[in-house]
């Protein structure tokens, strides 16, 4: 590995404008949103302009071996972006054009720089949309949602990002480009290697170009709260709704802890005695919006919650304000916020509910709950001071033990945040020795040099964690 | 959180959770798409001066430089992280060390002595054809290089300031509504926009209310406190809360938002003791002159006679974020006859122009300007209002530079010209 030879050789090839070398501006790229973390210093960022330019520098990065660490605007909560080994940070928020919306065929193709909101902004006057909404969509990159493959609160019934990608074009390690998939809804030609690297993690490859399927914006929306005086009664009633055959566009839950907080924060009438509340959302058109929501509402109240639904925009504006408000909230609570997003099938959510508040009265951790109940991603969310060792510890252990409930609930270690570096260490749990042992055979091979990413879920350098 | 020092903002800068939803909003950072640019980046740095992990080197001092403090990342900050404090902390920590920006230090040598820089300004309005060259837009370039490029285009300075002319009582125009007024135009409205303060007068005089302009004034420091001059700044403080303390009034109004969020947030946090207690006593009654006509209730739409014309609306970070001012002066545009007002798609983006910044960070000052022009281009305005001198400067140079007709007016003199068509 020989860093400044590489550095030098970008410099030449792309010029210096479009590379960062000084320490002052290093350290900007020594993180990502991930709290609990350690950061680690590139050597040097570049900001490629085209597909062409991403293929010098990775073309060099490999003749030098220095890893390289795609990047777009670093709102990821799993350490994906932190380049752990140093070497390139590859910011790719330069190539921001969407470069075609094709109503027609409901397809849009973007470079990875495109802001997820900045997309559907440009989509509004095609009434149409992309559904995937990670809470970070004002500023997260269509590149690093694909790379993380997000989530958001539409899951339950409009899917995640997989369901939405149908063609990219790839920057591989040895720099050759492939275009794969495309626009067709339809397409089997050969292995689906689309959705190979739809959340993976930047290991395996540069997205340098996204094709996304959209769907035309639905006519008719209505919205309502219902609270809920137990925690388990609301977990109840989101499995029961899934059962009289609605899905709703959202079904979230907030906690206890996050009502209060919230309602600390905002002052706008929430109800504090409250153990949970459910907000939900039915979308579609205007018949079988009003149908659902008699369902919705008959549901609920079974369930004894109290039920009110939002009447125009406005009041569907004040009811989401909640929602809104509870990450905010809580991180305003305390300096270090540790958000998780362990998964279970949704059957099982009010178990996971229950068993995420006995965890923080068992170790003594405030956690705030609240999330995509209809799709059993939860985000309980720590409230801790990242400079207190002792709390952390207990933090740390509470967490261990969030996950190896939702894999026993048959879950998952997350929904909708990756692996990264933050959850590295607990991926054999999930995937056990075989399942690890076949994503590095699969790294190898199409990174034999290591130098996409290095260091994060698929650890080339190491190997005793996956018991080969 | 009184404190301008990195050392006590230790917290504050732990409460950014580097969420990066500063992004969204922050001017610079979607002009350049950089890190360092952004909050979130400074933060980082600010934490890494903090802990010397790195020294408060020369390149530092210039990314802590090039921010325009124009608080969008604040108001979009999930954690309510207070930027603007660790913007003028970071910045201070980087004087501290290195010394105010050159340009800023000609500046603060004149503030220091508040009466030399009153009689070199009054000095520089009478001799600044030797230095710049009048251009058709109405405004001035420099003749060679200075501290500016050639190309620049400024305002000239009045022949006479303000304050020269200004009688120290403003007796009102029409029956006295009992209401007294402190009035401080700051220096932009003094030396180079004197039709700002005087029409200001002249409308709240024409409205029933007397108009005092207690003297000695000087400027309010807030150009050297935001580029982290804190000692300074509270020299200028100490000087006008005592002036203006003294003055029996319902309340101080300003016409420059950055002269008002001074009174309004930074003298009550740079003072102490009884100082304090008369800086808080002075915030509580600042406001700016469009706030004041809407809580006085001196904007009903019969007030005004007919401006027939285009108009829209800038509205200034500091008057908007800064002071919470961004509903009134709209509601009193509109209520005036026969203009025809068209808003701007984001009337709330940063025009560049930040004070100093746009001279010690000009490519990035132009960078931030041109979406501004387009989104004026698009509302098809002959005029556009704002309430900030600073902003009227910068969109004026733009607007002159993209060849577009377009005059940028101070909404007060809006108002005013408003209030005498109604009298004639």
């Amino acid at each position: 590995m020989n860093v400044s030879q590489a550095v030098a050789g970008i410099i030449k090839a792309l010029g210096k404008e479009k590379v960062l070398t000084d320490r002052e501006d290093l350290l900007c790229y020594s993180y990502d949103a991930t709290p609990d973390v350690p950061g680690a210093l590139p050597e040097a960022v570049v900001m490629p302009e085209n597909t062409a330019e991403v293929v010098q520098v990775i073309k060099i990065a490999g003749r030098y071996r220095v890893p390289v660490y795609p990047r777009g605007a670093g709102t990821n909560l799993s350490g994906g972006t932190v380049p752990v080994r140093g070497g390139i940070v590859l910011s790719l928020l330069k190539m921001d054009k969407i470069l075609e919306i094709d109503a027609d065929n409901l397809i849009a193709v973007v470079q990875p720089g495109v802001v997820n909101q900045a997309l559907n902004d440009a989509l509004a006057p095609y009434g149409v949309f992309y559904p995937p909404d990670p809470g970070s969509a004002a500023t997260a990159t269509m590149g690093g949602n694909v790379a993380e493959c997000s989530g958001g609160l539409r899951g339950l019934k409009y899917g995640v990002t997989k369901d939405y990608v149908q063609g990219l074009e790839v920057v591989l390690a040895d720099g050759a480009v492939v275009r794969l998939g495309g626009k067709t809804v339809k397409n089997v030609t050969g292995y689906d290697l689309v959705k190979l690297f739809v959340g993976s993690e930047g290991t395996l490859g540069v997205i340098t170009e996204i094709t996304v399927r959209l769907l035309p914006v639905p006519e008719s929306r209505c919205s309502m709260l219902a609270v809920f005086a137990d925690l388990e009664a609301a977990g109840n009633a989101v499995s029961d709704i899934i059962r009289h055959k609605v899905i709703p566009a959202t079904l979230e839950i907030l906690d206890k802890v996050t009502i209060r907080t919230v309602e600390d924060y905002l002052h706008i009438g929430l109800p504090v005695e409250a153990e949970a509340v459910l907000l939900v959302e039915t979308d579609g058109v205007k018949e079988t919006v009003a149908k659902e929501k008699e369902v919705l509402r008959s549901v609920l109240e079974k369930h004894g919650g109290q039920v009110k639904i939002a009447a125009g925009e406005q009041e569907r504006d004040q009811l989401w304000a909640a929602r809104r408000a509870a990450l905010p909230a809580l991180a305003r609570l305390k300096p270090t916020t540790v958000l998780e997003d362990a998964t279970v099938p949704r059957s099982q959510v009010t178990r996971m509910l229950a068993a995420i508040r006995e965890i923080g009265q068992k170790y003594n951790v405030l956690i705030g709950n609240f999330g995509h109940a209809g799709d059993g991603n939860l985000h309980p969310t720590i409230l801790t001071d990242a400079r207190n060792e002792e709390e952390m510890e207990r933090v740390h252990r509470a967490v261990e033990e969030i996950f190896e409930k939702a894999l026993e609930l048959g879950g998952t270690l997350s929904g909708e945040h990756g692996i990264g570096l933050a959850k590295k260490r607990f991926l054999p749990r999930q995937t056990g020795a075989e399942g690890l042992a076949l994503m590095k055979r699969i790294k190898r091979a199409l990174d034999p040099l290591n130098i996409l990413n290095p260091g994060k879920f698929v650890d080339l350098e190491d190997e005793g964690e996956a018991g080969e | 959180m009184n404190s301008f020092q990195l050392a006590d903002l230790e917290e504050e800068l732990l409460r950014c959770m580097k969420c990066g939803n500063c992004q969204a909003v922050c001017p610079l950072y979607r002009a350049t798409r950089q890190e360092p640019l952004v909050a979130r980046g400074k933060i980082r740095l600010a934490q890494a001066v903090l802990s010397g992990e790195i020294a408060c080197t020369p390149k530092i001092a210039r990314r802590f430089e090039e921010c325009l403090t124009c608080l969008a990342c604040m108001a979009n900050c999930p954690s309510g992280v207070r930027y603007d404090r660790l913007i003028i902390a970071a910045r201070a920590a980087a004087v501290k060390k290195r010394g105010l920006p050159r340009l800023l230090r000609y500046a603060a040598a004149l503030l220091r002595r508040p009466r030399l820089f009153a009689l070199t300004m009054r000095a520089a309005g009478k001799v600044q054809g030797l230095v710049f060259k009048r251009v058709p837009s109405g405004g001035q370039s420099p003749r060679f290089r200075l501290a500016a490029d050639k190309e620049r285009i400024f305002p000239r300075l009045a022949p006479r300031p303000y304050l020269d002319f200004a009688p120290e009582i403003i007796s009102p125009s029409a029956g006295w509504r009992g209401l007294k007024v402190a009035f401080f135009p700051g220096c932009l409205a003094n030396y180079v926009y004197p039709q700002t303060a005087q029409a200001a007068a002249e409308l709240l005089a024409s409205l029933g209310v007397a108009v005092l302009v207690p003297r000695p004034q000087q400027c309010c420091g807030m150009p050297v406190f935001t580029h982290g001059d804190v000692d300074l700044m509270r020299k200028a403080a100490i000087e006008l809360v005592r002036l203006f303390s003294g003055v029996d009034c319902a309340a101080l109004v300003t016409v420059c938002p950055t002269c008002g969020e001074a009174f309004l947030h930074y003298y009550p946090a740079v003072l102490t003791g009884a100082l304090k207690e008369k800086a808080l006593a002075l915030a509580k009654k600042t406001m700016d002159v469009t706030d004041f006509l809407s809580k006085y209730n001196l904007g009903a739409p019969e007030l005004w006679g007919p401006v027939p014309g285009k108009f829209t609306y800038h509205s200034p970070c500091h008057l908007d974020r800064g002071m919470g001012v961004y509903k009134q002066p709209l509601a009193l545009i509109k209520g005036v006859p026969e203009a025809v007002f068209t808003p701007l798609r984001e009337p709330a983006a940063c025009c560049g122009g930040a004070g100093a910044f746009s001279f010690l960070s000009r490519e990035l000052s132009a960078l931030v300007l041109s979406p501004k022009v387009a989104d004026i281009r698009q509302t098809g305005a002959q005029t556009v209002l704002t309430g900030c001198s600073a902003c009227r400067m910068q969109l004026a140079e733009g607007l002159a530079k993209a060849g577009l007709a377009a005059e940028v007016l101070h909404t007060v003199e809006f108002l005013a010209r408003a209030r005498k068509r109604k009298a004639s």
